[in-house]
């Protein structure tokens, strides 16, 4: 039970940052939005990847 | 004044699509809706509900009514393996009712979904067998090899004819010019794309093209499969872990056979780097190739049953209280996170595509210069 908190934390801080990160970069750059939203997507369904196993595990 | 009702036009379109599921589980869920029950048989009755949708079954049942005992749906073909062929139609096991007798054996249909080996009066045949190390008895039920068509059989057969027929007749439509006409306008923009921004960027321009047939095929699987996921019918495939599982292993096949020197170079004896650290790097790299469609396949599954649960126990939650606000609140909730999940549906295929292109990139690599 704690353990799947701890799992959604850890899943939560990384697509915030990941999205916090990739926000900051379209207000530095507009004219490259898509391909920051492209890998800022890829990105986040690996970390969802990784939640989703140990969340299985758990 | 015209956004505002763009706006209001696709919230309307969308609506129909998205509660229809819920309303199409209302005469199943409860035959009578102002029946009293008690916390506990709600309990069970939303876990039946979330079930039903998610695993496999031996009939296609669309909507039942328990109240009235009216099933909507067809059943299909069991065929077992046991010892010799049995083959019949699953209407004979009358919904885990009946034990079903064929040459001699009984078989009976249990409510997890798997059909099990029983005598006559419908009792489990069990064999017991010793455990080596702590000598106590273990007792597991016989069950016949299971290869009927179920309902995700029978879904997946029929999204490949489906999907046959259309890029057949997409592929032929190009015949009478370059100009996309028909099915091809929709489906052009999307091949370009899996060609253009997935294929070419990961594998490269000159030995894309033979594994494009692989990434187009699985793209298209999943995401068709995801789609029908999300109608109120519910056939859950992709949230199977064995369907995942194949298409996993279809890409760990491909990579291994298409492998060229340098992807088995990188794997055992790293170019560029002192020889402590090639030895150390040979068993991460080893545990790497299996991981990463083990990894592919656990995201799918993962991500297509955790959104079919949480749709089902919403559509269950908005029965489950008896204030209307509340209700209208799950609805709207519902009515959410359907959208979400048909983003999530383009976006499983999306990825499972990208990341099998970027393994077949790691295996198709041909390093012309020194590292």
């Amino acid at each position: 039970m704690i353990g799947a908190g701890l799992i959604v934390i850890g899943v939560g801080i990384g697509i915030g940052r990941i999205g916090g990160s990739a926000m900051e970069a379209i207000a530095r750059q507009p004219e490259a939005t898509n391909k920051i939203q492209t890998a800022m997507l890829i990105a986040a369904a690996l970390i969802e990847g990784i939640g989703f196993a140990a969340l299985f595990a758990a | 004044m015209y956004r505002l009702l763009r706006f209001i036009l696709v919230v309307a379109l969308l609506s129909p699509v998205v509660t229809s599921s819920v309303f199409a589980n209302a005469e199943a869920h409860h035959g009578a809706p102002d029946k009293e029950l008690t916390p506990e048989e709600q309990r069970d009755e939303n876990n039946a509900f979330v079930k039903h949708h998610t695993i496999d079954s031996h009939d296609f049942g669309i909507v039942s009514n328990e109240e009235t005992g009216t099933h909507i749906g067809f059943p299909l073909p069991v065929i077992l393996w046991d010892g010799g062929l049995h083959v019949f139609m699953s209407s004979a096991f009358e919904h885990g009712e009946k034990v079903v007798e064929s040459k001699g054996n009984y078989y009976k249909l249990e409510h997890d979904g798997k059909i099990y080996k029983t005598d006559e009066h419908g009792v489990v045949m069990t064999e017991t067998s010793i455990d080596k190390e702590t000598k106590e008895e273990i007792v597991h039920e016989l069950k016949p090899l299971d290869f009927s068509i179920t309902k995700n059989v029978f879904v997946t057969i029929f999204m490949c004819i489906l999907m046959f027929f259309l890029f057949k007749g997409i592929a032929k439509s190009y015949k009478t010019g370059l100009a996309p006409t028909g099915a091809a306008k929709f489906f052009e923009p999307i091949i370009l794309f899996i060609r253009d921004e997935i294929a070419i960027p990961n594998i490269g321009e000159k030995a894309h093209k033979k594994y494009m047939v692989y990434l187009l095929t699985v793209f298209f699987f999943i995401w068709f499969l995801n789609l029908i996921g999300m109608t109120p019918l519910g056939i859950n495939v992709t949230g199977n872990i064995a369907v995942t599982f194949v298409l996993a292993i279809f890409t760990f096949l491909i990579t291994q056979f298409t492998g060229k020197k340098d992807y088995w170079m990188h794997i055992f004896w790293m170019p560029g780097v002192p020889v402590p650290m090639k030895i150390i790097l040979i068993p991460i790299e080893l545990i790497g190739l299996v991981v990463k469609p083990f990894a592919l396949m656990i995201r799918l599954y993962a991500n297509m049953l955790a959104g079919h649960i949480v749709l089902g126990a919403l559509i269950a939650a908005v029965y489950f209280f008896d204030a209307y606000l509340a209700k209208t609140a799950f609805l709207g909730l519902t009515f959410f996170m359907n959208i979400i999940e048909l983003l999530v549906a383009a976006l499983q295929a999306y990825i499972f595509t990208m990341l099998t292109a970027l393994y077949f990139g790691s295996a198709a690599a041909v390093h012309e210069e020194a590292h």
